[in-house]
């Protein structure tokens, strides 16, 4: 009878602890990877390193660094440039493609795979593509003059002034099939006799669009945000493989500026500084857009 | 089979919500328990107390004279079916019946033989092996009750079992049920909204409303002496009509009148007249119910207070037809008998059976008499 | 009005088309590239098929293209990728399969906070830890190695497969589990014979996200991983930027496609599921 009353509670004990038990390493992990690395580069940053890490606090030595070097204002501004048509043209070309999707198209499962095979891909062959495309002596430039127009140039790659549009073009090619397919999902996602009720007031079709589908991705378009300007501010591998920053800095990104500084440069403060620069501006900009969803989700 | 006795238990969830606060309930051996209330009173919450699948924050819990407090789901000797059925969507019927019994590590034979006794009690041998989703909801509910019925536990745990089925196969599985713990003596914790169920199934009722058992005890007593307005109003269908009304002192008689728009009658109350004296002049709360307001022929009892009515609406139910009227400004449900009713617009003679008539206090909704 | 139908119809169709050709230009420039002799690259039209088919540039984008010092081609780096990309995501979906397990159906005190401080694993830019990181893999002498690279892609990763189960998960009812705990199931039973059965789909998103993501990853493989160790997709930067001798555009593409092949591969055989892993990653817990 004791016998299995204390079986009994070992039952009731390990099912207590087991799943506290099984979730630690991964919290552990998390605290020690996530929470304590983001503590340990931003220690960095308050501090003197170069070649070798270095513990002492400098205060903001760094950061005066950071922000006295032109070329850190360079990459922000690309990034601004980039960040902002990435996102405007991957929204615009997404949704465009998912209404016209929307439309009771015959072959809508082949054109869906051809249009989200890119995020399939890796930047790194999608820059490699693009810049053998975008190459002015062999490229769409030559296509161009061979059929005639010889005075056609198409040079961003090589141009300092245009150089991060190129970025653009590739960019959006790789994720607004992605865009696409998330929209087709909410517009898919709509009831029926929402449309229905609609059509019996008499609304045309754009307008049902318009007015009524639209409107109600609400949720759908700041998961959307939230995915570019992800991306877009991480974005490193598609520059790196596209122009490589190119030509000399033009159209370098923050990501790169850190990579170069953290790692081939030997100025570790800096890598540091720009880092923690870059963690801010994606909490300034995803903290907003979390809390403007989770209030539309509240709404609907 | 056991007893289950259920001391002070009390129940605060980790945001801080006190869901139950002391409950007290026993039960003896065989009996079968109802649990009814409105939605969010924590019927659930004391079920899976009971079964240990939630912790309790203070009290006891006992089964068959022994805490199990501590104990694990698995330790308690308990079967439980779940409002949702919870059939493991992965394995077959028979698997499901046999999955407790294959972790007590019952020999195999066993596990057959049970299997089959079980599948033949409930008629769903032919469904042995097929998987829940290929399956009807009435018969996913039988293959519930035959999980738990395959492991013969000290106690069988239902939270609203019958609640997902249509209106014909809930009235069918009900009988069922009655039958299966008239022959297995079974003790039986009944979780339900439907109160209809709750007055046929139970030899006890426990009615609860904000973590607080608000009464316990037979159906019948229930039925017939509320402890308080809201018990009175929750058991019944339809429910008992309160109708807002001043106690009144007419000769040796104390009443309480009653108008509508033809002018107002006094009826007189046989209850203890020490108790209603302290209440005249004031406003009560008369209740009554509709089948103790009816026609002369069904009242079939002479001396009874009579008042002529104006009515507003008729309702036919077929075996009786439910006549509504309006006193003291509150609709009032009088059941009568389909021949006898009148038509609405028409005046009819209402016989008062106030025998059986409650009074509360208006302020605090308790009983007067 | 039926006349207008059909031009507005076509007019979509026309457009639809057009957005196809789009997506499809690089692809197919890729592919005929790869099998054109740099005369045929030099002379004719990009967007022409090549005048005489070769597959001279596989083989040399295989096994003797030059990546930095080292002209090996692309084989060596492509079974590095394997042998990064299958350990750390059988390892990474096992451990957010059981911390989803754990998060949606054994939530307790401080659980739904603890989930919620593993998630902003997913916002963060890895910029912010890779220093770090360097410093670590150095100490536990995993730096350069393909191990190194299974450690950073497992513990990076867990926070999005963890997301993943955990969603899936929260849409079983936990009635199922309470049912499991009261026939006398424990946690390992109730998991292994409950929950997986039914986890099929879901482990089929997260294999194919992470699978894709691994594969795909450039920026860990840069910082954490040179010479001989390094995966595909660095491999195959090293050798379109080597600036050295004559600019080979065949062979990069066919290394290219090389490089995009599993994925590529992936998706066609299981794109259903490569949609939904995108969407499900996209929807925040
Ligand atoms: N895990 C929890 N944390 C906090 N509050 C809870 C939790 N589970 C239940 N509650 C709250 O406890 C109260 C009682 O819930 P319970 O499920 O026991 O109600 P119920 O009587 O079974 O209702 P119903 O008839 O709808 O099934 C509810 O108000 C509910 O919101
Ligand atoms: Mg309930």
């Amino acid at each position: 009878m004791s016998g299995s009353s204390s079986q009994g509670s070992l039952h009731a004990l390990a099912d207590r602890w087991l799943p506290k038990l099984v979730l630690s390493p991964t919290l552990a992990a998390s605290l020690i990877f996530v929470y304590g690395f983001i503590a340990w580069t931003g220690w960095l940053s308050f501090t003197e390193s170069r070649l070798m890490p270095r513990y002492e606090w400098a205060g903001f030595v760094q950061y005066q660094a950071l922000f006295e070097n032109e070329r850190w204002w360079t990459t922000a501004a690309n990034l601004g440039i980039f960040g902002g048509l990435f996102i405007l043209f991957c929204l615009l070309v997404g949704l465009l493609m998912a209404v016209l999707l929307d439309q009771k198209i015959r072959a809508e499962g082949a054109l869906r795979t051809v249009y989200l095979y890119p995020m399939a891909l890796s930047f790194v062959v999608t820059g490699t593509a693009w810049k053998w495309m975008l190459n002015p002596d062999m490229g769409l430039q030559k296509v161009v003059v061979d059929l005639g127009f010889t005075d056609f140039t198409f040079d961003w790659l090589v141009n300092p002034d245009m150089a991060i549009y190129t970025v653009v073009i590739a960019g959006v090619w790789q994720s607004s099939g992605f865009v696409m397919a998330l929209f087709l999902a909410g517009l898919r996602g709509i009831d029926d006799s929402i449309i229905k009720a609609a059509q019996v007031d008499g609304a045309s079709l754009p307008t049902i669009y318009r007015r009524i589908l639209i409107p109600s991705l609400r949720p759908v378009f700041f998961s959307v945000l939230l995915i570019l300007s992800h991306i877009a501010i991480k974005s490193f591998d598609l520059v790196m493989a596209l122009t490589g920053g190119g030509p000399g800095n033009s159209s370098d990104v923050p990501a790169i500026f850190m990579y170069q500084f953290a790692f081939t440069r030997g100025q570790l403060g800096v890598g540091a500084a720009s880092a923690m620069m870059m963690l801010i501006t994606i909490v300034a900009v995803l903290v907003p857009l979390m809390y403007m969803e989770t209030r539309s989700a509240k709404r609907v | 089979m056991a007893a289950l006795s259920i001391n002070n238990v009390c129940k605060t969830y980790a945001n801080g919500t006190d869901v139950l606060k002391g409950i007290n309930i026993a039960i003896g051996d065989g009996e079968f328990l109802i649990l009814v209330g409105p939605s969010g009173c924590g019927k659930s919450t004391l079920l899976n107390m009971i079964a240990g699948l939630d912790d309790i924050s203070s009290g006891d819990i006992a089964i068959g004279n022994k805490r199990v407090n501590e104990l694990s789901p698995k330790d308690r000797d308990i079967a439980m079916v779940f409002q949702s059925y919870a059939l493991y969507p992965s394995m077959t019927v028979r698997e499901n019946i046999s999955f407790g019994l294959e972790i007590r590590k019952t020999p195999r034979a066993e596990i057959d033989a049970t299997v089959k006794r079980v599948a033949e009690m409930l008629q769903i041998t032919h469904l042995l092996e097929r998987k829940p989703g290929q399956m009807s909801g009435g018969q996913r509910q039988r293959v519930a009750m035959g999980r738990a019925l395959a492991r013969n536990p000290a106690i069988f745990l239902f939270d609203e079992p019958l609640s997902n089925l249509d209106a014909k196969l809930r009235v069918e599985m009900r009988t069922e049920i009655k039958l299966m713990h008239q022959r297995l003596k079974s003790t039986i914790v009944y979780v339900t909204h439907d109160q209809i169920e709750a007055m046929t199934l139970g030899d006890k009722i426990a009615v609860m409303k904000d973590g607080i058992v608000q009464q316990f005890g037979s159906p019948q007593d229930i039925y017939d002496n509320p402890a308080n307005l809201f018990v009175a109003g929750f058991i019944g269908s339809p429910s008992m009509n309160f109708i807002p009304a001043t106690v009144v002192q007419s000769g040796s008689d104390i009443g309480v009148k009653i108008c509508d728009d033809n002018g107002c009658v006094v009826l007189p109350l046989p209850h203890d007249k020490a108790k209603l004296a302290a209440f005249v002049g004031k406003e009560v709360i008369f209740g009554i119910r509709p089948e103790q307001i009816t026609d002369a022929r069904t009242a079939h009892r002479d001396g009874l207070p009579v008042m002529a009515c104006h009515i507003d609406v008729i309702e036919p139910t077929g075996p009786d037809t439910l006549v509504f009227v309006s006193l003291n400004n509150t609709k009032v449900c009088c059941r009568t008998h389909p021949t006898e009713a009148k038509y609405p617009g028409e005046s009819m003679e209402l016989v008062f059976d106030v025998s059986k008539a409650v009074l509360f206090d208006p302020a605090t909704e308790a009983r007067i008499v | 009005m039926f006349k207008n139908l059909t031009v507005g119809r076509a007019l979509v169709y026309a457009a639809l088309l057009l957005m196809a050709i789009y997506y499809l230009l690089p692809l197919y420039v890729m592919l005929t590239t790869s099998f054109k002799s740099l005369d045929d690259i030099r002379e004719g039209n990009m967007l022409a098929l090549p005048q005489l088919w070769q597959g001279g540039a596989w083989s040399k984008a295989w096994a003797e293209a030059c990546t930095g010092v080292e002209c090996n081609g692309m084989q060596g780096f492509f079974w590095n990728s394997i042998k990064m990309t299958l350990p750390a995501v059988a390892i990474s979906t096992l451990l957010g399969a059981v911390n989803g397990y754990v998060v949606s159906m054994w939530r307790f005190k401080g659980s739904d906070a603890l989930f919620t401080m593993l998630l902003v694993g997913c916002f963060i830019p890895f910029q912010v830890v890779l220093l770090p990181m360097a410093q670590l893999l150095g100490l536990l002498g995993l730096a350069n190695t393909t191990a190194g690279l299974v450690l950073v892609h497992v513990v990076y990763g867990t926070a999005f497969t963890t997301l993943f189960f955990r969603n899936f998960y929260i849409t079983v009812p936990d009635e199922l589990v309470k049912a499991a705990r009261i026939d006398g199931a424990g946690f390992w039973t109730i998991f292994l014979r409950i929950l997986l059965p039914i986890s099929g789909p879901i482990f089929v998103v997260c294999i194919i996200w992470q699978f894709t993501q691994i594969w795909n990853d450039f920026l860990f493989g840069v910082v954490f991983a040179a010479g001989e160790s390094q995966p595909i997709t660095v491999a195959l930067n090293n050798l379109v930027n080597t600036s050295t001798g004559v600019k080979e555009y065949n062979v990069d593409m066919a290394a290219a496609i090389i490089a995009a092949l599993p994925t590529l591969f992936v998706y066609m055989v299981a794109g259903r599921y490569f949609v939904r892993g995108l969407t499900a990653g996209a929807v925040k817990g």
